[in-house]
């Protein structure tokens, strides 16, 4: 009786399997017969291939004045890509790289979308474009198995600029994976002129390891429900928008920026060093419903378009204005302006006078105590000249890439500081005469007058969140660089100075 | 597309088949399988919650296999049952994606080294093998008790290497050639390479995700997408338990998958 009852079962399920099945395959035939793939789309519309772009690129504006039947392809793919220098990152991605490519339609175009997920995939994955009018913004038409390819369409009824992400369970996973993008919706006359358009987009990686670890990095999801990010960066990487990725412009031009944040957690509170938005689209929508506005706020899963108008060369930086974030998570980018100087506007530095506060540090007693150290340290390294193991020019090129991600926003690319704000390194006194205090600031962060050069700098340095390797490197770069000569540091140089000044 | 003439073929096949099996396996009675582990009774509690589901199931003691099926073995099968061959198989019952990697019906070939787990095979297929030895699929929520432990607890989630292995395994792509099987450590019960190797089929994958209630006709809700997938989940934080349930309901019995193979398992 026992087996014949299991026998009843096995017949049941393969009964319920089998009529699941053909259930969907009748219900496919019959789509198949009275609406084929893109049937809701007028016949008589002029068919092109979206042009995609890679971030910080925007595809051109569209000429066209009616509507299209346009052709968009983006292929799903989980690839191993740098997140920082020595870091990277197992990226879910559209198009292989992050943020997702740059779509960009016309208000009343209709979409014939295709996503392919790539065989090597290890998940299903879909796409949710905040563009969509429907269930899901697409989602619930594009989940799509390893090695399988879906097709959706929809017509963009609504224009701006809207965020897509992948919305597969676990979707806060998937997004903060990397699994994000662009598409703007250009409205029927298209957006006002201007001279150069960029893509930015801002988001949080969830990293096992803390902010600079080194080696291929897994995704932590108690930091992920925590909101405590390691990383909080533009455009998928810590420099993406620096060093030679810098955007640039020249004076004279007005630039608009298409903004978004893929989140999944922070809102971001974005800022452009040193320019004031002459327009925002607040919240990605269609008028421009501010004008001269210095930070702007782009919510998780939403967007920005800003433009301003380009008068004074100089170096400007992109930040999330929650600053921590900026220079301690990678949240920098900048934009670099060339032409013509305007004094009118800008003057540069017309007054340097000596102004005496407090006495010089190395006057005092524990400026005494650092040197009787500092000879003892001389003496250790000079003993034992190969500490680490470690070549000086392999720490210098480490230490480039670790000031470049945390401190030329302050000290500057060339090391010159700003003047009466962030102190030079290059040629620096206070720098170069001291190895602990050099560490120590490092280290545990620099608040109150300091005398550099013979100049007075009363501003505050936040400690820096390094490993004693990272710690050395870098000061080993900056003691080397911009016409600085010395020793290189060592990571036993590192340690005494921590352990003398950890609370532990 | 499939006409309904071939449904009703298939239906009558695959019934047949079943009862074949089941009346083979009646006169061969319950004896072992060797390379099977008994699994005790145990617990599972569905990933999502809803008014008309219980929020656990209660799982019978069962048998199942040691480790994902291997090409070899799947090679045995298809050499003994003509009609599973790549070229023979009938298109309803596999995509085209069927045994892809092998390099002939009857050859491995260098993308399917023996003892790797089969991989490109359809549910039909799946089931069919399992038939052939006597076996079954596991249900989901048999697979997913057999999962639970860890390398060294009886909860793997209080094994923190175990949790950081399956992690690991979630992060990276599916690699050209599978490796073989058992060269991971065996969870707390003796079973190998769950959640570390390939995903696996399940009797029931087309049930992973709770349907019913007012939400019951929205493929948005079973196939947790958004917030949708979020609203009465059990335990958001176990992603590992969300990327498996919306693998399985990524899945139509006909697919062949490269990261997809599947192990057998017997009632007591």
């Amino acid at each position: 009786m026992k087996k014949f009852s299991r026998l009843l079962a096995a017949a049941a399920l393969i009964a319920v399997a089998l009529s699941s099945q053909a259930a969907r395959a009748a219900a496919e035939s019959e789509t198949t017969a009275s609406s084929p793939p893109g049937s809701g789309i007028p016949a008589n519309l002029p068919i092109e291939h979206a042009v995609l772009t890679q971030a910080p690129n925007v595809p051109p504006p569209i000429t066209r004045k009616t509507p299209a039947h346009v052709i968009v392809t983006i292929e799903v793919k989980e690839v191993t890509r740098r997140l920082a220098d020595n870091v990277d990152y197992w990226f879910w991605t559209f198009g292989g790289d992050v943020p997702g490519n740059f779509i960009r339609v016309r208000e009343g175009d209709y979409i014939e979308f295709h996503l392919n997920n790539h065989p090597s995939s290890k998940l299903p994955h879909n796409i949710d474009l905040h563009a969509v009018t429907g269930p899901g913004g697409g989602a619930t038409s594009s989940f799509t198995a390893p090695g399988h390819g879906s097709q959706f369409s929809f017509q963009a009824i609504n224009p701006g600029l809207f965020l897509y992400h992948c919305a597969t369970a676990p979707v806060p996973m998937h997004v903060a994976n990397g699994m994000y993008g662009l598409i703007l919706v250009e409205p029927k006359d298209g957006m006002p002129h201007v001279d150069r358009e960029y893509y930015v987009m801002q988001s949080e990686v969830y990293t096992t390891g803390r902010y600079g670890e080194t080696g291929l990095q897994g995704f932590d999801q108690t930091k992920a429900v925590d909101e405590n990010p390691p990383y909080v960066i533009f455009n998928g990487s810590v420099g993406a928008l620096t060093g030679d990725k810098t955007l640039s412009a020249k004076v004279g031009e007005t630039v608009r920026l298409y903004l978004g944040n893929a989140g999944p957690n922070l809102v971001s509170s974005f800022h452009l060093i040193g320019e004031i938005f002459d327009n925002v689209y607040v919240e990605g929508g269609t008028s421009a419903v501010q004008h001269n506005v210095q930070t702007t706020l782009i919510p998780a899963g939403g967007t920005s378009v800003v433009d301003f108008h380009l008068d004074v060369p100089g170096t400007y930086i992109l930040a999330d204005h929650s600053l921590f974030r900026a220079f301690n998570k990678g949240a920098l980018g900048m934009l670099k302006v060339t032409g013509p100087e305007n004094h009118g506007i800008y003057s540069g530095k017309e007054v340097d006078a000596v102004y005496l506060g407090a006495a010089a540090p190395e006057a005092t007693a524990a400026g005494r105590r650092e040197a009787t150290l500092q000879a003892q340290i001389d003496a250790e390294m000079k003993s034992n000249p190969k500490i680490a193991g470690l070549t000086k020019e392999a720490q210098i090129s480490r230490g480039k890439q670790i000031f470049m991600s945390s401190c030329f926003a302050c000290h500057q690319p060339d090391g010159m500081g700003l003047p009466g704000v962030f102190p030079p390194l290059a040629k620096s006194d206070f720098l170069m005469a001291n190895r602990e205090r050099a560490i120590r600031v490092l280290w545990k962060g620099l608040s109150g007058p300091v005398t550099v050069n013979g100049k007075e700098y009363n501003s505050s340095m936040p400690p820096q969140e390094l490993t004693e390797q990272q710690a050395a490197d870098v000061l080993t770069f900056v003691t080397n660089s911009f016409g600085n000569s010395a020793e290189p540091f060592t990571v036993d140089e590192i340690r005494k100075v921590h352990q003398d000044t950890s609370p532990h | 597309m499939y006409s309904k003439r071939h449904y009703i073929a298939g239906l009558f096949f695959v019934c047949g088949l079943a009862l074949a099996t089941a009346m083979q396996s009646r006169a061969q009675g319950d004896r072992p399988k060797p390379d099977f582990v008994e699994v005790p009774a145990g617990t599972y509690w569905p990933l999502l919650k809803n008014t008309n589901e219980p929020s656990e199931v209660a799982v019978e003691p069962f048998r199942l296999q040691a480790a994902p099926v291997t090409n070899a073995q799947f090679l045995e099968f298809v050499r003994t049952h003509p009609k599973w061959r790549r070229s023979k198989v009938t298109r309803l019952f596999a995509d085209n994606n069927y045994l892809q990697h092998w390099k002939d019906d009857l050859e491995l070939g260098p993308k399917a080294p023996p003892n790797a787990p089969v991989v490109n095979v359809s549910w039909f297929a799946a089931r069919a093998y399992a038939a052939a030895q006597h076996a079954r699929l596991p249900t989901i929520a048999e697979w997913e008790r057999a999962a639970q432990p860890g390398f060294t607890e009886v909860d793997g989630r209080r094994d923190v290497v175990w949790t950081r292995a399956v992690e690991a395994w979630l992060a990276v792509p599916t690699p050209e050639i599978e490796p073989n099987v058992k060269q991971t450590r065996a969870n707390f019960l003796g079973l190998y390479d769950l959640n570390l190797l390939v995903w696996e089929w399940v009797e029931d994958f087309n049930t992973s995700m709770v349907t019913g209630d007012s939400r019951g006709d929205s493929t948005l809700d079973r196939n947790l997408f958004c917030g949708a997938g979020a609203a009465g989940a059990r335990d958001p934080s176990d992603y590992a338990a969300f990327l498996r349930g919306a693998m399985r309901s990524s899945l139509r019995a006909d697919y062949c998958l490269p990261n997809l193979g599947f192990r057998c398992a017997d009632s007591l």
